[in-house]
């Protein structure tokens, strides 16, 4: 080779090593798994694929994703900026901990995450009679779902937002504010345009999470065909009595979301390097 | 605000106090008040209604639905799939980090987004693409079989469940840090004459300890509470591998609301102890930076 290598550069054979193993492990561990989905969904051609995903009980499932997402990433949004402004733009004792307790759902087991609400609302549970007499209900329904959601994406846009506020500091808002400019202004005229990548990307990671939950949102829906099913529960539905093609093509309109997903958030990471942040 | 007042005289090296001077910026009220009713409303009011339902049985029910056979079984699964899972992740994740921030090759772009498909797949949908993949017939398990090895519907089944859905952590958490190591460090090692291979294990792997522990952590605490990625793998044999989340389910549809609390006190008291780990060993760290 013409040029020396540099000390802290790894000799090729390194290289080559490390590569080889990443690559072959990757491809273990992510590749195949997606490459079986589509695979098994279109075992029997592509018609039978798309006749499983226009099945009344499917499109039923994807309604109902949809509708949760269109609730649970709002309120999220919402939470999230509001937590953000309190957390990052004004000090207070205790704010350590209220980070914590705000990151707290993402080390509960989806699972627990349902089973609370199973203890509030279900007819067991606190409030179960008054549900009961008042003819409404939560469990084993649509507000039961959304609510296990909400618990299991609750971090995801406070969590991209509070560092990226702290970050910027108050000087650009103090400024605003000195000069006359109201809170509510200076809110959506300084504070929003400057954090409006670090939003796009939790909104994202936050719409990919409530599309996609199972463990929480199978213990509250009581899977009713039609009703209560998401996608990733009818995917189990149809698993588990053996329709495979039926199961693997939805799940591969959500493997079709996830791509989506991974395609917006490296796009939004290449144009606005600073968004990208530890892992969750 | 006088001379001689208390606060006056309290010592200087009292840098923060309590609360600082009203800040220029309103809605402090407004936002904290939002935030700490929605906080309770939706996460900590619920959450106490699993320690108060557990409280409704006798200490010796308590014991006897906490650490049942079955569910010491389940525990055992449970964490020890999550560790080796973690300690898996946390070899390869360090490799997959060092090839994305050191290393150029064709594909890269590709390959770093996908290492955050398990945040973005549902993981029900990598649930039944495992079992698919592992299965006896299947595009993996038919070289297994011949070896002796059952993956599928047996403990090594979930390992290979959790390694998928913790990858993620430990590469995403190392991988800052790695990329803000300086160079000047390595250079002053290797120009003191180190090695490539003791520049490596004396100076750069000692640095990235905290963040491994990090992701190790996150890896192995998100593992713990898996369930949609694991359950079709799994097989569900009591005793042998049924996961702690799957026994709260099984609980829950035989109407033992209690016993059902009562495993996922047990699960959040971990969780809560991981989590705890997790911000002393980053405060810990950050007195390094």
């Amino acid at each position: 080779m013409a040029r020396a290598r540099h000390p802290t550069e790894d000799p090729t054979w390194v290289k080559a090593l490390v590569l080889a193993v990443v690559a072959a492990f990757l491809a273990l561990v992510l590749i195949l798994p997606l490459a079986a989905v589509f695979a098994e969904a279109l075992r029997k051609g592509l018609a039978v694929a798309i006749d499983a995903i226009a099945h009344a009980d499917a499109l039923a499932a994807v309604k109902l994703t949809l509708i949760t997402a269109a609730i649970t990433v709002p309120f999220n949004v919402v939470f999230g900026l509001c937590a953000a402004w309190a957390v990052a733009k004004h000090d207070f004792p205790g704010k350590a901990f209220l980070i914590t307790l705000i990151d707290l759902p993402f080390s509960v087991s989806p699972v627990v995450a349902g089973l609370i609400y199973v203890l509030v609302f279900g007819l067991q549970g606190w409030f179960g009679e008054w549900l009961l007499d008042h003819d409404m209900k939560v469990i084993f329904a649509v507000p039961g779902i959304v609510l296990a959601t909400i618990f299991v994406t609750f971090p995801f846009v406070a969590r991209e937002l509070i560092p990226l506020m702290q970050e910027q500091g108050v000087s650009e808002e103090e400024a605003a504010i000195s000069m006359g400019a109201s809170g509510l202004y200076t809110f959506w005229r300084i504070t929003t345009p400057n954090v409006r990548w670090g939003l796009l990307y939790g909104v994202l990671l936050c719409n990919a999470r409530a599309m996609g939950e199972f463990g929480a949102v199978s213990v509250v829906s009581g899977h009713i065909r039609g009703l209560t099913n998401t996608m990733p529960l009818h995917v189990e539905i149809l698993y588990n009595e053996y329709d495979f093609v039926g199961a693997f093509a939805v799940a591969a309109l959500l493997c079709l979301l996830a791509i989506v997903t991974l395609v917006l958030k490296t796009a939004l990471e290449v144009a606005q390097p600073a968004v990208r942040r530890g892992g969750h | 605000m006088t001379a001689d007042s208390p606060a006056a005289q309290r010592p200087v090296a009292a840098r923060r106090p309590l609360f600082r001077r009203r800040s220029a910026i309103p809605g402090f009220g407004l936002t904290l008040g939002v935030t700490l009713s929605v906080l309770s409303l939706i996460v900590l009011i619920p959450l106490s209604a699993v320690a108060l339902k557990a409280a409704e049985l006798s200490p010796s029910e308590f014991l006897a639905a906490a650490f049942s056979q079955r569910a010491l079984a389940a525990y055992r699964l449970t964490f020890g799939a999550a560790l080796v899972a973690a300690v898996v992740n946390g070899v390869f994740g360090v490799l997959t980090a060092w090839a994305m921030v050191r290393y150029e090759f064709p594909g890269k772009t590709v390959l770093n987004a996908l290492v955050d498909l398990p945040f973005a797949l549902p993981t029900a949908v990598a649930g039944i693409a495992l079992a698919t993949l592992y299965a006896p017939n299947g595009w993996v398990g038919q070289f297994l079989t011949p070896l002796g090895i059952k993956a599928a519907y047996n403990p090594i089944g979930v390992t290979i469940a959790l390694v998928f859905i913790g990858l993620p952590f430990v590469v995403r958490t190392i991988e800052p840090v790695m990329r803000d190591l300086s160079a000047d460090v390595e250079e002053a090692a290797a120009s003191l004459g180190a090695g490539r291979l003791a520049t490596i294990w004396r100076v750069i792997l000692p640095a990235l300890g905290p963040a491994w522990l990090t992701g190790f952590a996150m890896a192995f605490a998100r593992g713990v509470g898996e369930y949609g990625s694991v359950i079709f793998i799994a097989g569900n044999m009591p005793y042998k591998s049924e996961i702690a989340p799957l026994l709260i389910i099984i609980q829950l549809e035989q109407f033992q609301y209690a016993q059902a609390a009562t495993i996922a006190v047990v699960m959040l008291v971990v969780s809560f102890l991981m989590l705890l780990v997790i911000n002393a060993i980053q405060a810990y760290s950050r007195r390094f930076v």
